[in-house]
């Protein structure tokens, strides 16, 4: 993408008027995708972006500019806005030597997407279409998406660093809409990975379209969703997204450097029931969260952040590891060569326990089982947290009885984490999310054993 | 450091029109070309955190022919860049099914609203004014209260945004606009107790910004949930304030998009005429209205934007369209194309939508409500809200009325309805009608028989 000499020199430039640290991350990214509507291909869309963005770090301040001019002269520009903007003072010539590694790959990609016909692409959607439409006459609308993307990166900065990624990601969703007596629902499904084409291969796109069509089916049978607090199992696998809210966004370095998590100070403290032990793992191909370098040129690494219910650590960036004089945990991630590099997570789970996942129903008199899980949100300066359901069930007598409506489920972290008394011996991941924080979108993993959580306020509208 | 000139807007739309000039017999041929500067400081503990530059520019082009539309973009104006990313474009459009309806934009006659939503001060504004303006919101935040633990965000951001379409069925359009903005957000604490509120100001001037407001904003809103508790569940009237107003006209305008409603992916479809909430709602989307965030005198496909009254006196009236749904539902574009930068396709959608303010202060509909909850901030609006089903189920916090008056505080609750009964439920509207940086403005609204879950 750029020639080793150029990029030295711009490095070197970047830290000509001052400066302790310079970066550049540069990144050329394809991706193509296809959508199908309403039983019509719509539209296949292809993106091209490419550029590098210089970060100059002096003192407490960060100084970073971008360009899409990968040539010496549009990098020394960026690198000089950069500098300016850190304000470094002192000066005078510094010699950076890069040493260039080759980290692991966490995945082996076998068919690179860009070798498929895009009728191939196509073809797999109207096959999804056709499955989903199969699977009762009730399913009304579908919509069919694939998406895949390769993002090459090279990074090095004055430390010597100097890495090279070739990440490959692919993925399909499907989204149903059924119409029944009581209105209309709606069901979706998605796979995904850091893999190429081969994904469809391991992953039947027709199984994937009856599991959102099924979904939306059994949701016109739904009732409204309590209005209380109850005992919650959530099934494995969809689950995940409640310990990245519930703590993993908490136990991002960045909010703990600012005092603004609640999980701050707590390092070696019990903040989680004993049969919790947490891990983030960016070496975990082939999880929509895998890497082999983070976007700071950091190999990927697994961390356990909860054993056994007792705090181990946090994730970390360069920036903030540094303040700490300790090493960076691979959590330094950003959305694109626009964007500052942040602390964040990968692949984020719960490992299993010793439970049978049919018992932890069964000794649950009367509470809620979640099947599948949305999205959600954090506040982790406060520790509440929010997250939805989108296929869930009411448990009576210690059977999984009732659908129920789409809700919101409301909880603070660190008590939810002492809540859940069952964790299944069984375990899964989750489907590909996209993670938000200030702004920057990045893929991340999520997964977890079947488990129940004793309380949890469920947000429906049923006394 | 400072926003250097931007090149003139003639150039982007002299690409365009390049590029839309190159449609062979049989096509159609649309470009929209951008360019953007943006920069943001953000401070922490008396410091300068972070200082970024950035500068981005990029087309996206849809080719149509035989009824099959293509798209592709990308991230640069350089003419090898654009050449590929035509070339893409039409061979993408070679995959799709035909489809009648399809096609880009035609002169409608409509005139543009002629809108100055450019300021030549905030390019002339220098950095080192933005870093003390940022400085001085994080001082004022931590001089609010005393109870004030933390100060975060704090900082400022400003952007100038030009963009122009063009197609070889002779639309030409361009805009461009600036905007500025400080944010902060504060944690507020009382021993173990921590809540946080967020403050900001936008404008398209540094002298639009209030930091004031802005400062005692935050302070206020983390303060005043100090002390909150987990309440009983029960049902009751929820008072929304304005921001929270502005969310849920934003979820309204996804049921109110006409390419969802001819999709059978909204719940008003087939409702055009009925009563869809109370006689005193009116909700307008309004673009051509320059005091609003989501101001412009042109949409997505380059099409004039004009005023669209949707529900009017709480009856459907009608839906947003752009070129496709409109033609698809035997109508004419509303001038209501929306798209998300150069990578997105255009879609319909609201750019400025608002509920015609009533005659009550927000005190005055405290009163009137007696007892219920006012609504101070809402979580999980993506997870919990579902614009095909209605299903409304967010996190919230905020402060209990009693007796018509505020009185405690609550936290870690989530209310709960549908947007086909909330809209029915709304039992009054204010007056206090809030420019917000959002595709929709907000007013006090209270809503009845909204189910609060808490303990």
């Amino acid at each position: 993408m750029i020639d080793g000499d150029v990029v030295q020199r711009v490095i070197e430039g970047a830290l000509r008027s001052g400066g302790d640290f310079a970066e550049v991350f540069a990144e050329d990214r394809r991706s193509s995708s296809a959508q199908l509507d309403d039983g019509k291909i719509e539209d296949l869309s292809s993106g091209r972006e490419r550029g590098a963005g210089i970060r100059v770090v002096s003192g407490e301040t960060t100084g970073f500019a971008h360009t899409s001019d990968l040539s010496e002269r549009g990098l020394l520009e960026a690198a000089k806005v950069a500098a300016e903007a850190a304000r470094g003072g002192g000066g005078g010539v510094r010699t950076v030597a890069l040493q260039r590694t080759h980290p692991p790959a966490p995945t082996t990609v076998e068919v690179a997407p860009e070798t498929v016909a895009k009728a191939a692409k196509v073809e797999l959607l109207r096959r999804a279409d056709e499955a989903a439409r199969a699977t009762g006459a009730a399913i009304r609308q579908v919509s069919a998406g694939y998406g895949d993307s390769r993002r090459q990166i090279l990074v090095a900065n004055s430390d010597g660093v100097y890495v090279t990624d070739d990440q490959v990601r692919t993925r399909m969703s499907v989204a149903c809409v059924a119409l029944g007596d009581t209105g209309m629902q709606t069901g979706r499904e998605s796979v995904g990975g850091t893999v190429g084409f081969e994904l469809f291969s391991r992953h039947q796109v027709e199984e994937l379209a009856r599991a959102a069509a099924s979904r939306a089916l059994t949701k016109l049978q739904a009732r409204p969703a309590p209005s209380a607090t109850l005992p919650v199992v959530i099934a494995k696998g969809s689950g995940g997204v409640l310990f990245h809210e519930a703590c993993g966004h908490g136990l991002e370095a960045d909010h703990i450097a600012k005092e603004l998590s609640v999980f701050a100070h707590h390092m070696g403290d019990t903040v989680a029931s004993p049969l919790v032990t947490l891990v983030d793992d960016g070496t975990m191909g082939p999880e929509w969260g895998a890497l082999a370098v983070d976007d700071e040129g950091t190999p990927a690494q697994r961390n356990v952040l909860i054993k056994d219910g007792v705090l181990t650590d946090y994730m970390w960036d360069w920036l903030r590891a540094r303040k700490e004089g300790r090493p960076t945990s691979g959590n330094g991630r950003r959305e694109s060569y626009q964007h500052l590099p942040m602390v964040r997570m990968t692949n984020t789970y719960v490992l299993g326990g010793k439970d049978d996942p049919d018992e932890i129903v069964r000794q649950t008199p009367h509470g809620v089982y979640v099947a599948q899980l949305g999205g959600g949100q954090v506040n982790t300066a406060t520790g509440d947290f929010v997250f939805g359901t989108t296929e869930a069930y009411l448990i009576e007598d210690g059977r999984i009885t009732e659908p129920l409506r789409d809700a919101n489920l409301i909880g603070n972290g660190p008590e939810v984490l002492r809540n859940i008394d069952a964790v299944g011996n069984d375990f899964a991941m989750g489907s590909p999310g996209t993670c938000g924080k200030n702004g920057q979108g990045v893929p991340v993993g999520t997964g977890q054993p079947t488990l129940r959580v004793s309380a949890l306020t469920v947000g429906g509208t049923a006394r | 450091m400072s926003v250097s000139e931007t090149a003139g807007k003639g150039d982007l739309l002299a690409l365009a029109v390049e590029v839309a000039g190159r449609a062979r017999d049989g096509e159609q041929i649309e470009a929209y070309a951008a360019r953007g500067r943006d920069n943001e400081i953000q401070v922490f503990n008396g410091d300068i955190e972070s200082l970024s530059s950035a500068e981005s520019a990029g087309i996206g082009i849809r080719v149509v022919a035989g009824n099959r539309q293509g798209f592709a973009y990308a991230g640069s104006l350089d003419p090898d860049v654009v050449d590929d990313a035509l070339a893409e474009a039409r061979d993408n459009a070679g995959f799709a099914t035909p489809d009648e309806w399809v096609g880009l934009a035609e002169p409608d006659g409509v005139a543009a609203a002629d809108l100055d939503l450019w300021r030549d001060d905030l390019a002339s504004y220098p950095t080192a004014d933005k870093i003390s303006r940022a400085l001085e919101l994080e001082r004022a935040v931590r001089a609010g209260d005393p109870r004030i633990r933390q100060v975060d965000n704090a900082g400022w951001g400003d952007s100038a945004f030009e963009s122009a379409v063009a197609t070889s069925t002779g639309i030409t359009s361009s805009g461009r606009r600036t905007t500025c903005y400080l944010t902060v957000f504060a944690a507020a604490g009382d021993g173990d107790d921590t809540q946080t509120g967020y403050g900001y100001s936008v404008g398209r001037s540094p002298a639009d910004l209030d930091l004031d407001e802005a400062a005692s904003d935050a302070v206020e809103r983390a303060t005043r949930l100090l002390g909150a508790t987990k309440p009983a569940s029960t049902r009751l009237t929820v008072v929304f304030e304005p921001r929270i107003t502005s969310t849920l006209l934003s979820i309204l305008a996804g049921t109110l998009n006409g390419e969802a409603v001819l999709k059978q992916r909204s719940l008003f479809a087939d409702r055009l005429g009925q009563s869809v909430s109370v006689p005193a709602l009116t909700l307008v989307d309004d673009p051509t209205d320059p005091e609003t965030f989501g101001a412009a005198a042109h949409d997505a496909e380059g099409l004039a934007t004009r005023r669209n009254v949707l529900i009017d006196g709480g009856v459907l009236q009608q839906f947003l369209y752009d070129t496709y749904a409109g033609r698809r539902a035997g109508k004419a574009s509303t001038g209501s194309a929306v798209r998300g930068g150069f990578k997105g396709r255009p879609g319909p959608g609201a750019r400025a939508l608002t509920v015609v303010p009533g005659t009550a202060s927000p005190e005055e509909i405290y009163r009137q409500v007696g007892d219920g909850l006012l609504v101070q901030s809402v979580s999980g609006i993506h997870s919990g809200v579902n614009p095909i089903s209605g299903d409304f189920s967010v996190g919230a916090e905020g402060v209990l009325i009693k007796d018509g008056a505020l009185d405690r505080p609550v936290r870690e609750i989530t209310i709960a309805s549908t947007l086909q009964r909330m809209l029915q439920g709304v039992s009054a509207i204010g007056s206090d009608l809030t420019i917000l940086p959002s595709s929709a403005t907000g007013v006090t609204l209270a809503i009845d028989d909204v189910s609060m879950s808490g303990t």
